[in-house]
């Protein structure tokens, strides 16, 4: 019996397990799960849960609800990974061997990582929406807040949905209009990029939205610390900014797992070949999704088009034939801008987000680029095509590589 | 793009002075650069120059934090050696491209 052995049963490894299930034979083939956590997160979703607009249901389900039959699944940490013996360690000593690992153990927030964010104000003034807690302790802030200087930052990048940040403050200027007291709050978009965004087609039409909702960027900031009695974020090169409330995207990094099997860089996340996305080092290891080292976003629509990459790789490597599929780093991601509309981006290693219509050329029905009611709906629709498609590993209505139809140079 | 003699070589600048080709740097192209910045360099400049330059000829990524663990300068200290952008100004003075972020 052969092994294929997958670490993390989140999105990038559910997805694996069901598509790889109904490749191989069950006979030839066992496919183990290992993840720590029981629930399913449908991470999106945090973003509107401080505005009130999603509670926690929302956003959670049982993992066990999306695994098919005939897959092992083990709740459990796990102590190491020795990629040089085949094998993984749980913690209790127990050990699986494997023929193939498929490492899909994403990213996280790390307040700690930044000296002062995580003290006495952490979850009164300073919130983060990465986590459930954060966003649930920061919608009760909300809801009794009656203004001040609302300061939106960035602590490093990457970090996981790249958007979402620039969501949270148009979503925060129509929640704060809608209460009354939009002009009782001061919004900042503090970050570390020299703009709103790091390409210029999305950096010109994003810092347009932002000017027209006055909301004000602070680009070039390089977060050190942050004062608790000052209630001020300071940079390394001595700026200092005030807030009444923060809001953060902590630093990410990979999971420590990652880190205490010597396997990661700086940030613990794993260097992996960014067209074949197998491990830079091991040939019988492949990467997926957030916990790769990859120079392209960390976000749930790059996980699941490098999932069918990786998955026509891996069959290949099994079959012995060459690796012939190339991941070009398509990311594909709904922005919320507030009062019910929307924008969209698409873009790989190699194209910026160019305007245009997706996914049908000329037609859409999405705009990239544009700030319309329908793309809005696309977001609220993919929380449904999510449960129900996307992590059972079905097909999606869109292709995986990107395209260049449809997009105006 | 255009061509510049930068300390008696003839060197391929893009739009926004950074060099095409790094393989022509040299540490007198160097100080020349860093003049441009305003930066006069010391040793400590040239040691932190160094790690850039082999990080990126291994074709890795570069940030702010990972110069910082390089064990040469804390974050802080690249910050007062490279004033305003550390990571651009150093890697323009290295010779090589500008850092992409990608998110």
């Amino acid at each position: 019996m052969k092994k294929i052995l997958i670490v993390g049963g989140g999105t990038g490894g559910t997805i694996m397990a069901n598509r790889l299930r109904k490749a191989l034979e069950r006979e030839e083939w066992e496919i183990t799960v290992v993840d720590r956590y029981k629930t399913h997160y449908y991470q999106p979703g945090f973003l509107f849960i401080p505005f009130g607009i999603y509670t926690k249901h929302d956003v959670m389900k049982p993992k066990g609800d999306f695994y098919p039959a005939g897959v092992n699944i083990l709740f459990s940490n796990i102590k190491v990974i020795k990629p040089e013996q085949n094998k993984v360690v749980l913690e209790g000593g127990s050990v699986l061997n494997y023929d193939f690992l498929i490492i899909a153990t994403g990213t996280q927030t790390k307040p700690e990582e930044t000296p002062g964010l995580k003290e006495n104000l952490w979850h009164k003034e300073i919130f983060d929406f990465y986590t459930l807690e954060g966003a649930i302790s920061l919608s009760h802030f909300f809801k009794r807040w009656e203004g001040g200087r609302l300061v939106m930052n960035i602590a490093e990048i990457p970090y996981k949905c790249p958007v979402a940040p620039l969501e949270f403050v148009f979503l925060a200027d129509a929640f704060f209009h809608e209460q009354g007291i939009r002009d009782k709050v001061d919004i900042s978009y503090v970050t570390p990029l020299p703009g709103a965004f790091t390409k210029p087609r999305a950096t010109q039409m994003l810092s347009g939205l932002l000017e027209e909702k006055n909301i004000h960027v602070i680009p070039e900031f390089y977060l050190e610390s942050v004062d608790n009695e000052k209630k001020v974020i300071k940079s390394y090169d001595g700026n200092e900014i005030p807030f009444d409330v923060l809001t953060i995207v902590p630093v990410n990094m990979g999971s420590d797992l990652i880190e205490r099997s010597g396997m990661g860089d700086d940030l613990n996340f794993v260097p992996t070949n960014k067209y074949t996305l197998q491990s830079e080092k091991y040939e019988n290891i492949f990467v997926l999704g957030d916990a790769a080292n990859l120079p392209t976003s960390k976000a749930g629509s790059v996980v699941h088009f490098a999932s069918e990459v990786l998955f026509e790789n891996l069959i290949g490597m099994i079959e012995g034939r060459p690796m012939l599929a190339k991941f070009d780093g398509h990311a594909n991601c709904y922005i919320e801008t507030g009062f019910g509309k929307g924008s969209l981006i698409d873009f790989n290693y190699d194209t910026e987000p160019l305007p245009g219509t997706y996914p049908l050329p000329g037609i859409g029905p999405f705009g990239l680029l544009q700030n319309t009611k329908l793309n809005h709906y696309g977001k609220v629709i993919f929380r449904w095509l999510y449960w129900h498609v996307l992590l059972k590993g079905k097909e999606m209505p869109v292709e995986s590589e990107m395209s260049m139809a449809g997009k105006k140079l | 793009m255009e061509t510049k003699t930068i300390a008696g070589i003839a060197i391929q600048v893009n739009d926004e002075g950074y060099m095409m080709d790094a393989s022509q740097w040299t540490p007198e192209v160097a100080a020349e650069l860093a003049k441009e910045e305003g930066i006069e360099l010391t040793d400590k400049h040239i040691e932190v120059l160094n790690f850039i330059r082999d990080e990126f000829m291994k074709g890795n990524t570069l940030t702010i934090r990972k110069v910082g663990k390089s064990g040469i300068v804390d974050i802080k200290g690249f910050y007062q050696l490279f004033p305003g952008g550390p990571l651009k100004k150093a890697s323009k003075i290295a010779g090589i491209s500008k850092p992409s972020s990608c998110v």
